[in-house]
């Protein structure tokens, strides 16, 4: 029988797997629109403006999906954490405060002009509402991520009658691990939306090589793969070693290190075996494994069983997801490269293995960032807040079968309306993106010619 | 400065702010079971579509300030409600999504109505449940909740579900008064009129069965010198419903005005009676207030922020003003 500290974290990771899909897609989209719209104002190029309508559609989808989902997450944390939330609200109560205020709201009160308001406003102010949509979305990758980084690494506080209380709030804020994950975390995002427009792009150009927006946008979406794929596994190592600094136990786990020892090997694949200690079927590089974590031959790594067992983080899930995420990096790396080369070649927009490539990438991002979420969040278990309190300290009194039945819910309703608005972004990235916008198309022509809007034509005098 | 009292004054604006906007645009799904042509209806979605996500946000602004300023009371309510928040919760998403999905799929448009329908009604009435709950006390010992998943359930939970369904309605239909033209608003006042007497009949029982719930509550009201301090608010709030009987008939903006005011007075009324408590019957706001240094922390971001926020959403509400006809991006 499932316990309710284990249902409870298999909700919360549901949930907030289901959630971080959305923003990480929309963080880059935003910037990405940001991006377009410049250029139109810019050029008046009208395939700018198409292209913009066409990702505003689908940002505007997947918007709403992170919004709705969204809310779930910031009630979760009271419903079966009610101890955790006691313990950290005077520390993450406020971050989470500022996320609100200075993004959340920003985003949504600028959403509705950006997405209704182009006619009624004209492009300049249309272009100022993009712009504090991006900036919303960059400002709650911010906060949220200095929050989740306290729970890792936390600092600036003091505990007072069994609570955390701030001493500091830039300490706090600016924790150790924060500015590395932010960095990994927004260049992820920005990868990740790099990788779905560059497979949309690769789609239409596959079905036309000549289609101009369709080599606009993958042309753009390469370029980002081509400088992100290798600043993005420069700014990993840099957040593994700080990693290795601060939690050793986690890059133990990540690496499948039992032992502590000097010049210790890279362990390519193998099966790390808890009770056993020992990480089974190891296939390994000797000396590697040092060389890449402290940049010395025979640098000494801590392995798992320098830590008390209850104090140890499952290796046989981290060292998976870790390898994960690690080799879909290399693989949108290599795609970067590989566009450039035929960039040089003039081959960019003809070379149908590379626009293969580029559609099978298409949702490589997702299933990195989701590898990368999990192997940082287990590895900090047992812990919740790294070293001040366990998991297991802090569930709320609620029955199994309250958190079962919930769970259930989620699991049914997150698989039918994610499912079906996955279909729907589906659908709006295969139409072309040339007939997103039609210059000097009229109201009513507009609104009769598109299947959408064919369910509420336009009725005049009215 | 007492940044305790300023908090929970600040949380009770940012609900009170939740209830109104979102009220209205749950409203609107919860009058969708009477308005059939997906015509209207379409325009009735457009009226809100840019502005919804806004609305909504002051719920997570609720939500997640209630976990910054008073962490305990937000643990043990949102334990106490597990049940009606993750409902409500569930119910949101359903309606939340319905705004985009709707004009992605002429097949499914009638399930999508049906979704952001039940989903308005349900988060609604989970709402009214909550409200309920909450107002006859929630069992706490030594900080935690001793209670049980249903003890939000009773017969007064159930009629303040009901008062909210119907309070959240009659305010979007002075909405839609306020945003439609012609043959529809006309039907809209239909739909008003019988709306307004339920209303005043909710708001009457709910206030007197309130007394019942705890002897401490009716000292408060009806003990003197207070009763006739407190004897404005009632006698205002009859006021407002006659005025708003008759405005229902003719008037195109001053239907959601005056209902605002009713929900004010309500909501005032509501603070006056559980004042000091924020986890009814023991815990007052001070026993469960975040560190002196969180609150001031926070208050600097809100004296900041709040004033920007007000003004752009003004904005946005100002840039969508007037009457709303077909037009979408979709």
């Amino acid at each position: 029988m499932l316990d309710a500290e284990l249902l409870a974290r298999i909700q919360f990771a549901f949930t907030v797997s289901f959630h971080i899909i959305f923003p990480s897609f929309t963080i880059g989209l935003a910037s990405f629109l940001f991006v377009l719209e410049a250029l139109w104002l810019r050029t008046r190029d009208e395939t700018y403006l198409s292209l913009y309508k066409f990702w505003m559609k689908i940002f505007a989808l997947a918007f709403g999906m992170g919004v709705v989902s969204g809310i779930v997450m910031s009630y979760q944390f009271g419903t079966n954490w009610g101890p955790f939330s006691e313990f950290t609200g005077g520390v993450i109560g406020p971050l989470l405060a500022y996320e609100v205020l200075s993004a959340f709201f920003l985003e949504a009160g600028f959403l509705g002009i950006m997405l209704f308001g182009l006619n009624r406003v004209g492009p300049k102010l249309h272009f100022t509402a993009t712009t504090m949509v991006a900036i919303g979305t960059l400002f709650s990758a911010f906060w949220i991520l200095s929050a989740n980084s306290w729970m890792q690494t936390p600092d600036g506080y003091v505990i007072e009658n069994g609570r955390a209380v701030v001493s500091s709030w830039v300490d706090a804020i600016f924790n150790p691990s924060f500015p590395y994950r932010l960095v990994h975390m927004v260049l992820a995002a920005y990868l990740t939306t790099a990788l779905v427009v560059g497979a949309v792009g690769a789609w239409h150009l596959m079905r036309d090589r000549e289609n101009r927006a369709a080599k606009i946008m993958f042309s753009m979406a390469m370029w980002m793969a081509a400088i992100l794929g290798p600043v993005q596994i420069f700014a990993g190592d840099l957040h593994g070693l700080n990693t290795l600094e601060h939690q050793p136990a986690k890059v133990a786990a990540m690496e499948g290190h039992f032992e502590t020892r000097e010049g210790a090997p890279l362990i390519l694949f193998g099966m790390p075996d808890m009770e056993q200690e020992k990480t089974k079927y190891a296939v390994e590089i000797p000396k590697l494994g040092s060389l890449i974590l402290t940049h010395e031959w025979d640098g000494k790594i801590t392995g798992l069983k320098d830590f008390a067992p209850e104090d140890r983080p499952n290796a046989a899930i981290v060292f998976w997801t870790f390898r994960i995420m690690v080799g879909l990096g290399v693989l949108m790396a290599l795609l970067g490269i590989a566009s450039v080369i035929a960039r040089l070649r003039k081959k960019l927009y003809s070379c149908g293995y590379l626009h293969r490539f580029a559609l099978l990438m298409g949702p490589s991002g997702f299933v990195a960032i989701l590898a990368g979420w999990f192997t940082t969040e287990v590895g900090r278990q047992p812990w919740v807040v790294f070293g001040l309190m366990r998991t297991s300290e802090a569930g709320s009194p609620v029955a199994p079968t309250a958190i079962a039945g919930s769970l259930i819910a989620f699991v049914v309703v997150y698989a039918i309306v994610f499912g079906v608005g996955t279909a729907y972004i589906l659908r709006a990235m295969v139409k072309d993106p040339r007939s997103a916008h039609i210059p000097e198309e009229t109201e009513i022509l507009r609104a009769g010619g598109r299947q959408s809007t064919a369910a509420h034509p336009p009725v005049a005098g009215e | 400065m007492d940044y305790q009292l300023i908090w929970v004054l600040l949380i009770a604006v940012a609900v009170f702010a939740y209830v109104t906007l979102d009220g209205f645009d749950l409203g609107i799904g919860i009058l969708f079971p009477f308005i059939k042509s997906p015509k209207n209806r379409g325009r009735m979605m457009n009226t809100v579509a840019p502005v919804w996500d806004g609305n909504e946000t002051w719920l997570i602004l609720g939500g997640g300030g209630l976990y910054a300023a008073f962490p305990q009371a937000y643990s043990l309510l949102m334990t106490a409600f597990y049940i009606p928040v993750f409902a409500m919760l569930l119910a949101l998403v359903f309606r939340g999504v319905a705004f985009e999905f709707r004009f992605k799929s002429k097949n499914h448009q009638k399930h999508w109505d049906f979704a952001f329908s039940a989903g308005s009604i349900i988060a609604a009435a989970m709402q009214g449940a909550m409200l309920g709950g909450f107002i006859e006390g929630i069992a706490v010992e030594n900080g935690r909740f001793v209670g049980g998943a249903f003890d939000w359930l009773s017969p007064f939970s159930v009629f303040c579900a009901t008062a909210v369904v119907v309070g959240y309605a009659l305010l979007g239909t002075g909405w839609l008064i306020m945003k439609m033209e012609g043959d529809f608003q006309g039907n809209l006042r239909k739909l008003a009129k019988p709306a307004v007497i339920w209303m005043a009949a909710n708001l009457g029982v709910v206030s007197l069965m309130t007394t019942y719930v705890n002897p401490a509550y009716a000292q408060r009201w009806f003990e003197l010198p207070n009763m006739l301090y407190l004897a404005p608010i009632p006698i205002v709030t009859v006021g407002l419903l006659y005025w708003l009987w008759h405005a229902v008939k003719k008037r195109e903006k001053t239907v959601f005005g005056i209902t605002l005011g009713i929900f004010l007075l309500s909501y005032l009324g509501f603070g006056i009676t559980l004042y000091p408590n924020i986890v009814p019957p023991m815990i007052t706001f001070r026993d469960a207030a975040a560190p002196e240094n969180s609150l001031a922390f926070m208050l600097v971001g809100a004296v900041v922020l709040l004033p920007i926020i007000l003004a752009y959403t003004a904005y946005a509400y100002w840039v969508f003003r007037g009457k709303t006809g077909d037009e979408g991006y979709h």
